[in-house]
């Protein structure tokens, strides 16, 4: 914070979270400013001569025109180091537990300052260069066991570039230096703590395309509609059709070595919640606590509205900085909608002309650009890392109508949609991901991936349960108009399988300690074992078996039971086929067709 | 430093007045307008420029005249003062005793729009209250510091449940300090009297702190007396330690208010005329819900809204849908047939029903029961749907089993008297009757174990009787 930038002004005019102050010329878009006596955290948002409009982060009840106003010079920015993996932050990066303990209170009340990073704790720090070594910003000077989980890579620092002169060993904070760079004869020093502006997306060396699959053990997001490492998804839906549970659920078990959750604009008690519980659940890949790879940040709706705006940046610098490491991260953000709105509430107070329903013009844009930093890279530095981060963004559209701009915007921009459908939670079918809404742009190269690890077998299989899903609607249709009467026993059959597909399947218990997680392993013998007591039951019925039969075969209960099965018993699911088949050949009259009545 | 009185006002619209030439005005501060006649309004400092201030005026415009009205800037915010003695008490809708009594001395003042709780000292809601009510303690379930709305439409008997509610309402634990907070925006003399006359009824007057905004008090007044009553509900919460219930009833009203606020400000409208931050100024109020590290109180919310048209997706149950932590919805349909509570099961929904229920809270097979339960219903539904239109003769077995159940659990399970508290075990029981009407491999949301426990011993019963039936 160089001293010749602070800009002095004061302030002419407030308005909710909308502060005007005067004499601020030379002042920059987006710096950061201290508002008032109290010193409240704002940020420039407008700029006209020597007129700026300032976003203020905190609660604006009781400032004065007259009082002063002062820039910071510096664009708003997170900390990043080690110590940012447990920790819970608020909208602009502040501790929430510090606040507490700072406030001796409950409640967040305003003017408080305290470190995202905390300057006390001791690392300690692994030298991975020598004296005399080349380096480039984003090389790997040491590492940091941030927890059990994150081995914490400390980079050099971008615009840094030359040759170690000095590198230490030892237990340090995060303020004291562990290495000097000669950067052509200048030495600078580096400490593990870096500051980055959150609306600038931090560079990498070369882009690649998604082609990796990131499992979340959910079998209709893995089986039909996947997500790959570095991709973009958005989760769209009525209030209760279990967005935020689908959000809790790939945080858990998202194949990703780096979580960061956004809280924006949503209920406190759900925070609580992730905060209560991901300390307890385990990590089905290492078994350790899930909250060692997980970053929490909470703005919830009661809190300030400007500060909710800036939560999603905050989230995603962070993500990008993990990824930077080589780290797959995932972002979820809950919910953008909630974002958009402090858009347009900031919007409409500083009287621009509004788009459609009051949003601002720029909403896509913001929105575009927002979900653009996600992706697969090689990161910079000279090991060639490869990293990701993978944004999955929730909607929530006014009555669930998804005409509404954030919507369209957002399903302009993600790659995949998992359209949750009202009626399906009403009948308790969780998640209540629409199976013939829902797209994955991903599906070809994920069954590519797939086809490989399963011997060719994965998009046939795919296909095939889909195709029955569809067909199912279809026939419904027809059953609904005319009665069941007027299927033939083969469409009753179809009907009969993708029950099964949605019962046993594509239902799937978030609560249930087995079910809530499926191994790609498993939801590829289940598939299979489901779409083989379709075929088998087809070739019975050719040869006289009765549909009642079929349907009523005790081996169902088995199939219906996969679910719950853990998965190192995932094996017994390789009998079932035997089973069916032995059932089947019961109720198949001897002789085949010829016995058919 | 001392009030700053002027008499400088320029413009009136709406709940609105200009006044200009101020100097050290804060954001937000208290006013106080004293009109020619000698009345006192009071109003709050909306929007300030270094020389000019937008006020609301809390009682409204009428009879204020720009010649003789004189300003007072208070020089802080609203307050409430609270204490003990507030209990058993009737306020109107700006926290002024109206019951005749005297007026509150309080311990302390507090700042009506409190402060947003930090969710790291927040405790998660846990605890299960029981109702009496099947279709909340059997279908969704209600926890301690929850909000917990009903969404309903003119002519249904949401307050009969709600008052239904804050009557039986307990915690199986047992018995401690409770209290209800009141708050009534926009409500008409009858319906506010029906509260107080429950209440007192019932003795729980007592135990009650009444906020009454009717329907012919200042409809600007609405936007303060839901802050009002949440800061006695905290008070009472989390500085006295008691679990507070609160009823909020009609948001409906409370929106309207705040609508017409905006458009005297000429705002730029978001949905249907309603501000475009009606969300954010909603959760500031759903979100002082919940419990607290560390205290033993909590606060428990039950706001009621009549949906305009019986539109669920109207901006006000849209927006409140997405804050508060499940709804209640009421249906005209099973309204008609006569039912009370006419409880919409399918629609409605706890979020926090699977922290509240099972071992040690209530018992191990509610959450497989529930499930199920909703599985058939909804099943039932659907298969009378297809009788409508197909004739009963087109349904198979099972559908007709189901449809059979679909009926019987409106008339048995969803219908009960309003002076019925049903205890959860009760409910419980009631669910698994209802279930030996379904063929057992139907019954696929359940656990074996559950089903050998809770469901065998019923079957078996029932063949007994029917093989004594068949021997006589």
């Amino acid at each position: 914070m160089a001293t010749e930038k602070m800009i002095h002004g004061t302030i002419e005019k407030i308005s909710g979270p909308l502060v005007v102050a005067k004499g601020m010329y030379g002042a920059a878009m987006y710096d950061v400013v201290r508002i008032g006596d109290i010193g409240l955290v704002g940020e420039i948002i407008e700029l006209k001569e020597d007129t700026a409009s300032i976003q203020a982060y905190e609660e604006t009840s009781g400032l004065m025109p007259g009082e002063p106003v002062v820039s910071t010079g510096e664009a708003l920015s997170v900390e990043l180091g080690p110590g940012l993996i447990e920790k819970f932050y608020d909208g602009v990066q502040r501790p929430l537990r510090l606040i507490e303990e700072d406030a001796k209170s409950p409640y967040i009340p305003r003017g408080i300052n305290v470190p995202a990073i905390d300057r006390e704790t001791k690392w300690e720090f692994h030298p991975k260069v020598a004296v005399g070594d080349a380096v480039i910003a984003g090389d790997t000077l040491g590492v940091v066991q941030e927890t059990v989980l994150v081995e914490h890579r400390i980079m050099v620092p971008l615009g840094m570039e030359g040759t170690v002169s000095e590198i230490k060993q030892g237990s340090f904070t995060v303020e004291e230096v562990v290495a000097v760079i000669d950067q052509k004869g200048k030495k600078r020093d580096v400490t593990m703590l870096q500051r980055w502006p959150v609306r600038k997306p931090r560079p990498v060396a070369k882009r690649l395309p998604p082609v990796i699959p990131m499992t979340t053990g959910q079998r209709v997001v893995d089986a039909f509609f996947p997500i790959a490492m570095g991709g973009t998804a958005c989760v769209p839906g009525p209030f209760g059709s279990g967005k935020t549970v689908i959000q809790h659920q790939l945080a858990k078990w998202a194949e990703a070595e780096i979580v960061v959750y956004v809280g924006c604009g949503e209920r406190g008690n759900e925070m609580t919640d992730v905060l209560l519980e991901f300390p307890e659940l385990e990590d089905p890949r290492s078994g350790q606590p899930l909250m060692k790879r997980t970053v929490l940040i909470a703005n919830t709706s009661n809190m300030p509205v400007a500060a909710r705006e800036a939560s999603i940046y905050t989230g995603i610098a962070m993500a990008e900085y993990y990824r930077d490491m080589g780290y797959s991260v995932a972002l979820m953000a809950d919910s953008t909608s909630r974002w958009a709105e402090a858009l347009r509430e900031m919007s409409g107070r500083l009287e621009e002309m509004p788009g459609e329903e009051g949003y601002p013009a720029y909403l896509g844009t913001r929105l575009a650009s927002f979900y653009e930093r996600a992706g697969r890279a090689i990161v910079l530095g000279s090991a060639g890392r490869e990293g990701s981060v993978t944004a999955i963004g929730a909607v929530s559209p006014p009555g669930g109508d998804l005409s509404e701009p954030v919507s369209q915007n957002t399903l302009r921009v993600t790659k995949v949609f998992w359209g949750l459908d009202a009626n399906l939670a009403y009948q308790r079918h969780f998640p209540a991901i629409n199976w013939l809404l829902s797209y994955s742009l991903y599906t070809e190269k994920m069954d590519e991936y797939w086809d490989e690890k399963f011997d060719d077998e994965w998009s046939t299989l795919r296909i095939e349960a889909m195709t029955l899903l569809e067909d199912e609607s279809s026939l419904r249709e027809i059953v609904r108009l005319v009665g069941i009467d007027a299927l033939s026993k083969e469409e009753r059959m179809v009907l009969e399988t993708a029950k099964s597909l949605r019962e046993d399947f594509l239902h799937q218990n978030a609560f249930h300690e087995v079910d809530t997680y499926a191994s790609m392993e498993k939801q590829f013998k289940m598939l299979k074992t489901i779409v083989a007591f379709h075929h088998l039951g087809m070739e019975a019925l050719r040869k006289g078996a009765t549909v009642g039969e079929i349907f009523n075969l005790p081996v169902r209960e088995t199939i219906a039971r996969m679910r719950y099965l853990e998965e190192k018993d995932i094996g017994q699911i390789d009998e079932l086929e035997g089973k069916i088949k032995k059932e089947m050949n019961a109720v198949t009259p001897v002789g085949g067709e010829t016995d058919a009545a | 430093m001392l009030p700053k009185e002027y008499g400088t006002i320029t413009e009136l619209s709406g709940p609105l007045l200009v006044v200009e030439k101020t100097r050290d005005v804060r954001y937000d501060e208290l006013v106080e307008i004293q009109l020619g006649s000698g009345e006192r309004r009071r109003g709050r400092v909306l929007e300030i420029t270094s020389d000019r201030a937008l006020v609301q005026v809390f009682e409204g415009t009428d009879n204020i005249d720009i010649k003789n009205t004189k300003l007072l800037f208070l020089g802080k915010v609203l307050t409430l003062p609270v204490s003990r003695g507030m209990l058993g008490r009737v306020f109107n809708g700006r926290g002024e005793p109206i019951d005749d009594g005297a007026s509150i001395l309080g311990d302390e003042k507090r700042d009506i729009n409190g402060m947003p709780m930090n969710p790291f000292s927040r405790d998660f809601p846990s605890e299960f209250i029981q109702t009496g009510i099947s279709t909340i303690d059997g279908m969704n379930p209600m926890v301690r510091g929850q909000k917990l709305p009903i969404f309903s439409g003119s002519g249904l008997p949401h307050n009969r449940m709600a008052a239904q509610i804050a009557r039986q309402a307990t915690v199986i634990s047992g018995h401690e300090d409770f209290a209800v907070v009141f708050a009534a925006m926009g409500i008409t003399f009858e319906e506010a009297s029906f509260f107080m006359e429950d209440f007192r009824k019932t003795g729980a007057i007592q135990r009650t702190v009444m906020f009454v905004n009717l329907a012919d008090d200042p409809a600007i007044e609405r936007i303060t007396t839901p802050r009002i009553a949440l800061t006695a509900a905290e008070y009472l919460a989390f500085d006295l330690n008691m679990h507070v219930v609160v009823i909020l009833t009609d948001l409906t009203n409370y929106c309207e208010a705040l609508r017409e606020i905006s458009a005297a400000r000429k705002e730029v409208p978001g949905r249907r005329g309603y501000p475009g931050y009606l969300y954010t100024d909603l959760a500031t109020m759903y979100e002082r819900a919940g419990r607290l590290k560390g205290k033993s109180g909590s606060i428990t919310q039950i706001p009621i809204l009549t949906m305009p048209e019986d539109d669920i997706t109207h901006p006000i149950p849209d927006l409140t849908g997405y804050i508060t932590e499940g709804q209640i919805i009421l249906s005209r349909t099973l309204h008609r047939k006569g039912i009370y509570p006419p409880v919409d099961v399918m629609p409605s929904l706890s979020r926090l029903k699977d922290k509240g229920i099972g071992k040690g809270k209530t018992r191990e097979d509610h959450a497989d029961l529930m499930n199920q339960l909703f599985a058939a219903y909804a099943r039932g539904k659907e298969a009378k749907e297809l009788a409508v239109i197909l004739g009963e003769g087109a349904l198979t077995d099972e559908d007709k089993a189901f449809a059979k159940f679909a009926d019987l659990f409106e008339d048995k399970y969803v219908r009960q008297g309003e002076y019925q508290n049903r205890t959860f075990t009760e409910t419980l029981e009631l669910g698994w009757d209802l279930l030996t009407i379904i063929p057992v491999k139907e019954l696929k949301r359940i656990r074996d174990a559950y089903l050998e426990k809770y469901l065998q011993p019923r079957l078996e019963k029932a063949e007994k009787a029917e093989v004594t039936a068949g021997n006589d």
